[in-house]
């Protein structure tokens, strides 16, 4: 589906610098783009050609009556044709070439720098935006790399060759006809502009139509029940009828804008016409001559058009190449050290041989944590948990709780103090290190396109497929998938859309226990599964929990209750921290957490117990 | 439903009939002035230079007799030069017109289309839009709709274009030589035909790209949307990798295109240059052996050169009329589902009386009915509170009081007046109907508490966004009335939403009000306090409230349970706890919930 993406609005200047920092990412493809140059200017060259031939033929055959040499004029105009024609076939292959060779290039450079950057990164950026700038962007980038450099080389050499052919003939000639080129150029670039501002708001108006069709879809019942169909008729009218006026206003700019460089080039046919015709009267020129500054003249708008059209298409661009070039260099936050990397390795290339053995002792030493927008979440946050103990983190929503566990996962690193695992600041070790040691399920479970088989294999993709339906059976997902059709070679869908929101939990669980983490981070889905899925999710959660370090933003008491102990968070601090018991005879925040959470959860099992699964 | 087709592109055209045939006008004069030009350079060589015959058109010497005056011509060669500058001016402002024009009739007909598509979409039963996807109705309204412009205003003319000029200049030609006019159109029906065949072709090729595409977006979603995932298990290369073997595979794919449409252009310009060199050669041939002039042979070499791109472009666009036809089919389709039906016999009466549900059945599938002979009554004034499981059919009576579905049989009456009876738009917008998920429009706040009252004062709105407990996070909100809300606006949260869509309705004027689970995403003391600022507000007005709270239920005058498609028990909440079922269950949990506290103290 189309989400109506609107980003930043477009760069005005015409920019060399960015198109020259695109080819220093993708330098492989810079010699190319010379032979592509090469091929465009030996099609420029045949061009000018074929009306000197046509000039030969009259002034020498027609006009001497003689067929003598004429096969051996034929072999040369065969000749050159199928040079043109091998030469067309080369730059559309090259252009082509390096369209997808640079596309390519900039999503797999722009993928890998994905994976890199930090999840601050990605709070900042909807997907929508991303993705666009490795699908649309991209494409419209590297179109504009493989193709735009074409009509300007071939219009340069063309000219310039022309020019000189006719130089050669008739200098004071060529020098008249040659005064219709700087109203051309000029001509050119003023419609260009215009043009290329037209057609922008033509596409901001469209996105807006999609906008508003989109809207008009998926709000129809609120709209029938606030009788807004007129209105919102009415609104939508008023979108397309400035869409209508915009659009025909574009296309009558474009329509403008030839009629007007054939007709200035037709003024330097008419010249030529004039002059050379006269000189053939006067017998001073043959009529193959006029001919040719006739077919040079008729064609004089095409290379000035195609100039002007490559700057402006360029421009175009623009815009897209900086989204995807400003992504492909930007620095990711969370780094890890070079002394780091020299020792254990990056992310692509771990050096898993002097990784250290992990125990799973962690603590938050006077640790502040804000988000770039300047929003602060901890202060002087401490915490201590030891190898082995499994701590529940409750509290209402935005109080810190993910952020704690975001801290831990190392998503995002402490602004001010240190967290430290088995005594040693994690930014010490890489961050592959500390992610291979760590299992995580989320509250909404996310899974691939692929099998329940490959999904659960994600942790640890050496695992033999009995290790996989071990892991399955434990958190009792087995009795599920063999039911499926395929059993684990059942494909799930995109992003598991095969299977119901308890059956991928239990996937994800499955997932997390293959990988056997010292540490586990679970963050408990609140959405309401039938009563026996949920005994199975509370055993699954238990088999992975048992002996390893465990943070859990808890939703289910069960959990709570079974957790060694149980932090309240609120306000970016721990406001308890106890056992259940310890903490419901305060009758504090907890107890109030607690009764509410209790009588809701019983409500559930009375009135919604068939929704799901 | 091929006629339905037809028909909407019949439509289309009538519709704009006056676009374009001046269009059509524009095109043939634009195809007579080109072919005019290179009759003129011809003449200049033959006559005026040559003193040889005219080969002018004799229509165009009685138009101009000057030009016969070869004495005269020869001594002001200029105005040759100014005649050719003149027949570019008039080719020049046809051909502007023309754009213009036929730009004019495809605008018109992509307003038309979205203007009525829209409505249409609008007017179409909710039935329908509850089974309907978005994604593909969204597509159909935008790139359907493109397609079926580009098609009518510009495709189309093109088809013009090509065919007038193959007829003027064949005209021309034939007039001059026949034998040179087969000679020099020998590859025309080879290259027209070699453009056709060749995109039905190579359309796999294209199809094969679209689908990697498709697969690599795949990939990068789900790479994006669970970016955590992979972070946590430190799977970052094995995503490269993944990914890698999909991008290089829509490489490949895409560079298979590219090397077959270079094959296209390069063997379509082999065939052109072809056609273009057998002319001249022929041509040569001809005037050498005195068959005809230079002039002539000029016109056959011009007239060709200009003759071979349309022709190819001829072909691809017949090769692609199909999806034109196809994408204004879909679109068709949509128009020809029933909107809801107009009324006849409907008044607009008061809506202040009891609510009536007499053994009203309904099912969205008729064979699976939710209601099943449904009866209650809600006193005119008072305000009813509905309790029961998910699925058993709390959101249908919400929607069959609005008309959003009709009963399959039974009788609803207001006031004693069945609703059938009520104009829907009346109805509804006397019923205010505050969903469980509202829908915000992507306008500001302001905007969306106002949609359904624009002309209610600054007072009134600040008033029912105070009700509503939206006021606090209204004005927290950095751009604060003004916050742009929805698609393309901030993300609010469920509870925000809910009390947006709350404000939104008490705003309009409401005979009835209902609160289809709308506060169960807004904790329990704001609960607490919007039921308050509206029990203060409402003072004759019949309310429905249906909830899972306790705390909610209590306070109605009533309490209806719903079991099974049918109310099992009625009556206050004082009766209620003392019957066994689903009301007291959920009542007794309240102080299970309390001992189970006190238990563990």
């Amino acid at each position: 589906m189309s989400s109506s993406i609107q980003e930043q609005d477009y760069t005005q200047k015409f920019s060399l610098s960015l198109w020259r920092r695109i080819l220093n990412h993708t330098p492989q493809y810079k010699p190319m783009l010379v032979w592509l140059m090469v091929c465009m200017g030996i099609s420029a060259v045949i061009d000018v050609a074929f009306p000197m031939m046509t000039r030969y033929a009259i002034d020498h055959f027609i006009a001497e009556k003689t067929t003598e040499g004429l096969p051996g004029f034929i072999a040369l105009y065969a000749l050159l044709t199928l040079t043109q024609v091998v030469t067309i076939y080369c730059f559309l292959y090259l252009g082509g070439k390096i369209e997808t060779g640079v596309c390519y290039e900039m999503r797999c450079q722009g993928f890998r720098k994905l994976q890199e950057l930090p999840f601050s990164y990605y709070d900042k950026m909807p997907v929508g935006y991303l993705m666009s700038r490795l699908t649309s962007d991209s494409v419209r980038l590297s179109e504009t790399v493989g193709w735009s450099l074409l009509d300007l080389s071939w219009g340069v050499v063309y000219l310039i060759l022309s020019i000189a052919a006719m130089l050669s003939v008739d200098v004071r000639l060529t020098l008249l006809v040659l005064l219709v080129v700087p109203p051309l150029g000029a001509v050119s670039w003023f419609f260009q502009q215009r043009i290329l501002k037209a057609h922008r708001g033509v596409r901001k108006i469209n996105s807006q139509i999609t906008g508003s069709f989109n809207e008009g879809i998926m709000g129809a019942k609120t709209t029938k029940t606030l009788v807004r169909e007129k209105e919102n008729l009415k609104e939508f009218e008023a979108l397309t009828e400035n869409m209508r006026s915009t659009s025909v206003r574009a296309a009558s700019l474009s329509a403008l804008y030839l009629p007007i460089v054939v007709s200035l080039g037709s003024i330097a046919t008419a010249i030529a016409l004039w002059q050379t015709g006269n000189m053939a009267l006067a017998g001073a020129l043959k009529l193959g001559t006029v001919m040719l500054f006739i077919n040079y003249t008729v064609q004089f708008f095409d290379p000035i058009r195609g100039i002007a059209g490559t700057f402006s298409e360029m421009q175009s661009a623009q815009a897209a190449a900086e989204r995807v070039v400003s992504l492909l260099e930007t620095e990711p936050g969370i780094k890890d050290t070079e002394e780091v990397i020299e020792r254990f390795g990056d992310s692509f290339h771990p050096k898993k041989e002097n990784w250290p053995d992990i125990r799973g002792d962690i603590v938050f030493d006077h640790v502040d944590f804000q988000y770039q927008d300047g929003e602060k979440v901890l202060e002087d946050f401490n915490l201590r948990v030891r190898a082995g103990e499994t701590v529940a983190l409750v509290g209402p929503t935005g109080a810190g709780k993910s952020t704690v566990v975001n801290l831990v996962c190392r998503f995002y690193e402490p602004t001010k103090g240190e967290i430290l695992i088995d005594g040693v600041d994690y930014r010490e070790r890489s961050q592959l290190w500390l992610q291979s040691n760590l299992g995580y399920v989320l509250q909404e479970p996310h899974l691939f396109s692929g099998t329940v088989m490959d999904n659960i294999r994600y942790s640890r993709l050496d695992a033999t497929d009995e290790e996989v339906m071990e892991a399955a059976r434990l958190v009792s997902a087995d009795t599920f998938i063999q039911r499926l059709d395929k059993g684990y070679q059942t494909e799930v869908g995109e992003g598991g859309s095969r299977l119901s929101t308890g059956e991928k939990q239990l996937i994800s669980f499955a997932r997390a226990l293959l990988a056997s983490p010292a540490i586990f981070v679970l963050d408990e889905a609140t959405s309401s599964v039938d009563t026996h899925t949920e005994q199975v999710i509370q055993q699954a959660i238990e088999k992975v929990l048992a002996g390893r370090t465990s943070f859990i933003i808890a939703h289910r008491l069960s959990t709570v209750r079974n957790a060694d102990r149980i932090l309240v968070i609120d306000g970016g601090k721990i406001a308890e921290s106890g056992t259940h018991q310890e903490l419901m005879s305060k009758k504090g925040a907890y107890w109030r957490l607690y009764t509410t959470q209790f009588r809701e959860e019983k409500e559930q099992e009375l009135l919604g117990g068939k929704e799901n699964i | 439903m091929p006629s339905k087709k037809k028909g909407l592109m019949g439509k289309l055209l009538r519709m704009n009939a006056r676009w374009f045939l001046g269009a059509l006008v524009c095109t043939l004069v634009c195809v007579v002035t080109d072919y005019l030009s290179p009759l003129i350079v011809a003449e200049t060589l033959d006559r005026y230079l040559g003193n040889q015959e005219s080969v002018l058109p004799p229509i165009l010497l009685r138009l101009m007799p000057v030009l016969s005056d070869r004495a005269y011509i020869v001594e002001r060669l200029y105005l040759v030069g100014l005649l050719i500058i003149l027949i570019n001016l008039i080719n020049g402002v046809a051909s502007y017109f023309k754009g213009r024009l036929q730009s004019i009739a495809g605008e018109n007909v992509a307003k038309y289309l979205r203007d009525t598509l829209y409505g249409h979409i609008q007017n179409l039963p909710f039935s329908y839009h509850a089974g309907a996807e978005t994604g593909d109705l969204v597509q159909r309204c935008t790139s359907d709709i493109d397609t079926a412009r580009r098609f009518l205003a510009m495709q189309l003319m093109q088809v013009v274009n090509a065919v007038t000029m193959i007829i003027v200049s064949m005209t021309v030609m034939l007039g001059k030589s026949v034998r040179l006019t087969l000679i020099s159109s020998i590859m025309i029906p080879g290259l027209f035909l070699f453009a056709f065949l060749f995109f039905r072709w190579v359309i796999k090729a294209f199809t094969a790209s679209d689908q990697a595409e498709g697969r690599m977006s795949t990939v990068l979603q789900e790479n994006l949307t669970g970016v955590r995932v992979v972070r946590a298990f430190g799977r970052q290369q094995f995503e490269i990798d993944k990914f890698g073997v999909r991008v290089k595979d829509l490489a490949d794919k895409n560079m298979k295109v590219c090397k077959l449409l270079a094959v296209y252009w390069a063997t379509g310009d082999a065939m052109s240059m072809l056609q273009m060199m057998i002319t001249l050669i022929a041509g040569v041939y001809a005037v050498i052996s005195g068959k005809i002039t230079l002039g002539v042979m000029v016109i056959f070499t011009t007239y060709t050169g200009k003759l071979l791109f349309p022709i190819r472009q001829l072909g691809r666009i017949l090769s692609d009329a199909g999806k034109s036809k196809v994408a204004l089919g879909r679109i068709g389709e949509i128009l020809a589902q029933p909107v809801e039906p107009k009324e006849k016999d409907v008044s607009t009466p008061p809506l202040s009386g009891d609510i009536v549900f007499d053994r009203v059945t309904f099912g969205y599938d008729p064979d699976h009915p939710v209601l099943k002979d449904c009866s209650f009554t809600i006193p005119a004034g008072t305000t009813a509170a509905l309790l029961g499981a998910t699925g058993s059919g709390k959101s249908t009576i919400a929607e069959l009081l609005q008309r959003l579905y009709e009963p399959q049989s039974g009788q609803i009456t207001i006031g004693g007046t069945p609703i059938q009876r009520v104009e829907r738009s009346w109805l509804r917008s006397h019923i205010g109907l505050v969903l469980q998920e509202p829908f915000l429009y992507s306008r500001t706040i302001r905007e969306n508490v106002m949609i359904a009252r624009p002309e209610a004062t600054q007072e009134e709105v600040t008033q029912a966004v105070r009700d509503a407990c939206a006021e606090e996070f209204i004005e927290a909100s950095e751009k604060g009335w003004d916050t742009l809300v929805g698609e393309r606006g901030v993300t609010l949260s469920g509870g925000q939403k809910q009390r947006l869509a709350i404000a939104r309705t008490i705003l309009k004027e409401n005979d009835i009000l209902i609160f289809d689970d709308s506060l169960s995403a807004v904790d329990t003391e704001t609960d607490a306090h919007i039921r308050a600022a509206l029990k203060e507000r409402r003072r004759d007005v019949t309310s429905l409230i249906i909830s899972h709270r306790i705390t909610t239920l209590q306070e109605a005058d009533k309490i209806l349970v719903l079991e099974d498609g049918r109310i099992v028990q009625e009556g206050t909440h004082e009766e209620l706890i003392h019957q066994p079922g689903l009301y007291s269950g959920i009542f007794r949990i309240q102080s299970a919930a309390e001992d189970e506290s006190g238990k563990e103290e």
